[in-house]
């Protein structure tokens, strides 16, 4: 434990053998194909499958007249249609299935259904739709009652449609069984929660569900909802077939759900000195045309609206909408994330009106451990956010502006010559809740067995837990082996066949399914101890299994007229520190250096756990400077890699790391959930460093190269 | 109405051509629709889907392939276009049974998380040490950027090439 020991599926992926749910195969399989929407909102006037079922080398076509068990499904709320019925909410909503024997053929069959649509009325501002009360979830949070101030400054705040952009698109193989039921093979974050959701609306008992988790090419959160399990399965059942389905990237962009879009008001008012004396926020997050995780994602934005200050007076309104806009959920940080941007932006125009630095303002209203959050709930906790800040400016910045024309803003493809660059620097601060909160009960199960393998004790480590890249699995073997101090350690496929751990979100594995796989080591290591014989004696016997659930502790909800509750069961601080070129009179932006502070409580994997840091503010880069769904009129202008940017290994710049273990006692061995934390603070400390080197407020992100240059 | 709707061209009458591809150093005879692209055929009719499909427009790097020493991207590439060219693919790198140093320093780099774009931008990183262009970590990631990896190992990724490139196993 501690060590930065190699992840068991690393050869694998090296060496191309690493199975990914879209390299499944099976001999006389079929292959699915999706027909959706066009319209963003239209009644369906009839569906005439007639010509694509007559197309050679199709084998089905199926309408929601199919669905064999419940219509709709959700995660929260089951409000979204397997396949539509009489009307689309959005565009790209799926209409009708098709299976073929080949991909193409199912492809021109799904063009060859005949959908009349009656058109109507799209909403799509979500400020409209706040005004007609279309809520998924409204979350007020009230403390105190104190709103003038000697100083105020206020900001409304802007933040674009990210898309989590996994590189793996949604994919799967659904084989039909003997016993009527389906096996599932497939890309998810939550088996069971996908199980559980399939089973119903396909008229099957759980038991004839099994899901098995195939590789994961990233997921971010856009694996939390389904996508195509339901639909393959359906074509599987009745063509009685295996059929395979994998989106292409075009079509990913309508399969997911995206980051909430936010449109952010907020008002700070603080002592001369720069104390803060209290927030008012109004959050608006458009959720798009179904439930999704949309109630989850406002209590986080209201919950953390104020960020990890202290505040005696808080007024904030969350909202979530629907409308006609892509649906919107999960990913990295939700909630969470869009609320930071506008905190901090407002913390940096604080800082301007108190005359202090950026750095002072954060470490003078800081939360540290005993402090109450705007819910009410008192961080019981370490929570060193002064310390992290002093360390971070300690951290030494960046050589001046290069004067090497490659290394200016726009590379190579640069035309300025380094007239008109400026450097900036930004700080952002990030508070994020580690685990499912507002009184989810969130728990993971682990199976661990110790058998006799050729004479030597081996450890099977059995949970449904999803490895989409976080390094899960060697993260599970490290604690089977400290906890077992048997060296031989495999970890099982995950599937359904054991109980389920949760998701893979929330940064909250290595927490949960952590503490399970810990737990169940402790229960074997207690039989093996009791039992008193050396243990290759006791497993001549038979071997040794132990399965335990493990629980984090007890959260509450949120109440719905003041917010106030103990709503999360762990937090976690990041800081950053940006540092930028600005091209002004182009728009460019580089980002020349990166540096964070992050406390984990205790480091598992020092590689796996640096890896998470880089990965996640890679992605709140992207947020800041070029990713976003353009969305017109309720439709997706950019659904592709082409017009949809994200991070380079050029836009990405060397990173300064400190990670503090000031542990957790809650938590299994005093961990803190890692890979969302840095989400949050890097976006803000860029957005900050580009103002810093511009001077303009630049209340949006991404910050596009217009909103400079043409400011 | 079927055929009106089925953009006039039924799949089977597009023309088919013959192809022999030569992949990791064994022929393969294929019979392909002349519009099947080179990824296609590696991941359909070859089976080997170590190289993947992200974007299949070019755009991601993970269906980067060796062809007679040069990297392509073979989600652009026609299959058609590869009678008589040396293709390798991340299958082929291994040499009985041990990892090319590249693939070694990825894993000691974990210069990957999920893993999916890995393939291509290792035989970027191979290609990239033969092209001579990993000279620094700038040159790297100048040369580098046509593989995106959404994770963001992309650090680590630089260390797995500078290590190899100072390991002296191909110029640079």
């Amino acid at each position: 434990m501690g060590a930065s020991v190699l992840r068991p599926d690393g050869a694998l992926k090296v060496s191309g053998e690493f199975a990914y749910s879209s390299d499944l195969w099976l001999d006389g399989m079929l292959w699915g194909a999706t027909l959706r929407s066009p319209h963003p909102s239209a009644w369906i006037r009839s569906i005439d499958i007639g010509p694509a079922l007559a197309m050679p080398g199709v084998y089905a076509v199926l309408t929601h007249e199919d669905v064999p068990g419940e219509k709709f499904y959700g995660l929260e709320n089951k409000d979204q249609p397997v396949l539509a019925i009489d009307q689309v909410r959005y565009q790209g909503e799926p209409v009708a299935l098709v299976a073929a024997d080949h991909p193409e053929t199912a492809r021109r069959a799904a063009d060859a259904i005949v959908v009349t649509y009656g058109e109507r009325e799209a909403v799509t501002d979500p400020r409209v739709a706040l005004e007609r009360r279309m809520l998924v979830r409204h979350q007020p949070v009230r403390v105190g009652s104190t709103f003038s101030a000697d100083v105020v400054v206020t900001g409304e705040y802007e933040v674009g449609m990210q898309d989590q952009a996994f590189l793996g698109p949604e994919s799967g193989l659904a084989v039909p069984a003997e016993d009527g039921g389906v096996d599932l093979y497939i890309a998810t974050q939550w088996l069971h929660v996908d199980q559980g959701q399939v089973a119903p609306c396909l008229g099957l008992p759980p038991e004839k569900v099994r899901l098995t988790l195939a590789g994961v090419g990233g997921a971010f959160g856009a694996r939390e909802d389904l996508s195509m399990q339901i639909h393959a399965s359906m074509l599987a059942l009745r063509t009685g077939k295996p059929v395979k389905m994998v989106y292409g990237r075009e079509e990913s962009f309508f399969g997911h759900v995206h980051r909430h879009p936010a449109w952010m008001r907020y008002e700070h008012g603080a002592t001369l000195d720069g104390r803060l004396v209290y927030v008012k926020a109004e959050i608006l997050l458009d959720g798009g045309a179904y439930t999704s995780s949309s109630p989850a994602v406002v209590g986080n934005a209201a919950s953390l609206g104020v960020g990890p200050y202290e505040v005696d007076n808080v007024h904030i309104d969350a909202y979530g909408t629907f409308t006609n806009n892509p649906p919107c959920g999960a990913m990295r940080g939700f909630g969470a994330v869009q609320a930071c941007y506008a905190y901090e932006s407002q913390m940096d125009r604080l800082a301007a009106a108190c005359g202090l630095t950026p750095v002072e303002i954060r470490i003078r209203n800081a939360v540290s451990q005993g402090s109450r959050l705007a819910t009410g709930q008192v961080v019981d906790t370490p929570a060193p956010l002064a310390e992290m800040l002093r360390d971070l400016d300690a951290m030494p910045l960046p050589e001046s502006v290069s004067r090497d024309l490659r290394d200016l803003p726009g590379g190579v493809g640069q035309t300025t010559h380094g007239d008109g660059v400026r450097r900036g620097v930004g700080y952002g601060v990030g508070i994020k809740n580690i685990c499912f909160s507002e009184g989810f009960d969130d728990y993971s199960t682990a199976r661990v067995r110790v058998e006799l393998l050729g004479g030597e004790p081996h450890v099977l480590v059995h949970t449904a837990a999803a490895e989409v890249g976080q390094g899960l699995v060697i993260i599970q073997a490290q604690i089977a082996r400290t906890e077992l101090g048997i060296d031989h350690v495999t970890v099982a496929p995950a599937d359904t066949q054991v109980g389920s751990s949760g998701s893979s979100s929330a940064s909250r594995q290595s927490y949960v399914t952590g503490g399970a796989v810990k737990t169940a080591c402790e229960a074997v290591r207690e039989r093996i101890e009791k039992d008193g014989r050396p243990l290759e004696v006791i497993l001549q016997d038979g071997p040794i299994e132990e399965t335990r659930e493990y629980r984090h502790r007890r959260t509450f909800p949120m109440d719905p007229v003041t917010g106030q509750g103990d709503s999360h069961t762990q937090l976690a601080l990041c800081v950053h520190r940006a540092v930028v070129d600005v091209d002004v009179e182009l728009g460019l932006v580089k980002v020349v250096e990166l540096a964070a502070v992050q406390d984990v409580g205790k480091i598992l994997n020092p590689l796996a756990l640096e890896g998470q840091i880089h990965g996640g503010t890679a992605q709140g880069l992207g947020l800041a400077l070029m990713e976003e769904i353009q969305v017109r009129d309720g439709k997706v202008l950019n659904p592709s890699f082409t017009d949809y940017l994200i991070p380079t290994i050029l836009d990405m710049p060397p990173m300064q790391l400190k990670i503090l273990e000031n542990p957790d006692p809650n938590a299994p061995y005093g961990l803190r959930g890692a890979g969302e934390p840095p989400t949050l603070s890097s976006t803000p400390a860029i957005a900050a460093a580009v103002r810093n080197a511009t001077g303009l407020p630049l209340s949006r992100v991404p910050i596009r190269p217009q909103d400079i240059a043409l400011a | 109405m079927a055929d009106d709707m089925t953009g006039g061209v039924p799949v089977a009458t597009v023309a088919r051509v013959g192809v022999t591809l030569t992949v990791n150093g064994a022929d393969y005879r294929l019979d392909l629709d002349s519009r099947v692209t080179l990824l296609d055929a590696l991941r359909d009719r070859l089976g080997m889907t170590g190289t993947k499909k992200g974007c299949d427009q070019g755009a991601c790097g993970a269906c980067t392939v060796m062809v007679d020493g040069k990297r392509v991207l073979s989600c652009l590439t026609l299959a058609a276009q590869c009678e008589g060219k040396d293709v390798t693919t991340i299958e082929g790198l291994a040499a009985d049974g041990v990892l090319h140093a590249m693939q070694e320093a990825f894993v000691r780099h974990d210069a990957f998380q999920c893993g999916y774009c890995t393939s291509g931008q290792i035989m970027s990183a191979v290609c990239l040490l033969a092209e001579g262009r990993a000279g620094s970590d700038d040159a790297i990631r100048q040369f580098m950027s046509g593989n995106l990896c959404r994770c963001g190992a992309y650090g680590n990724i630089v260390a797995a090439i500078r290590e190899v490139r100072d390991a002296g196993g191909h110029d640079a």
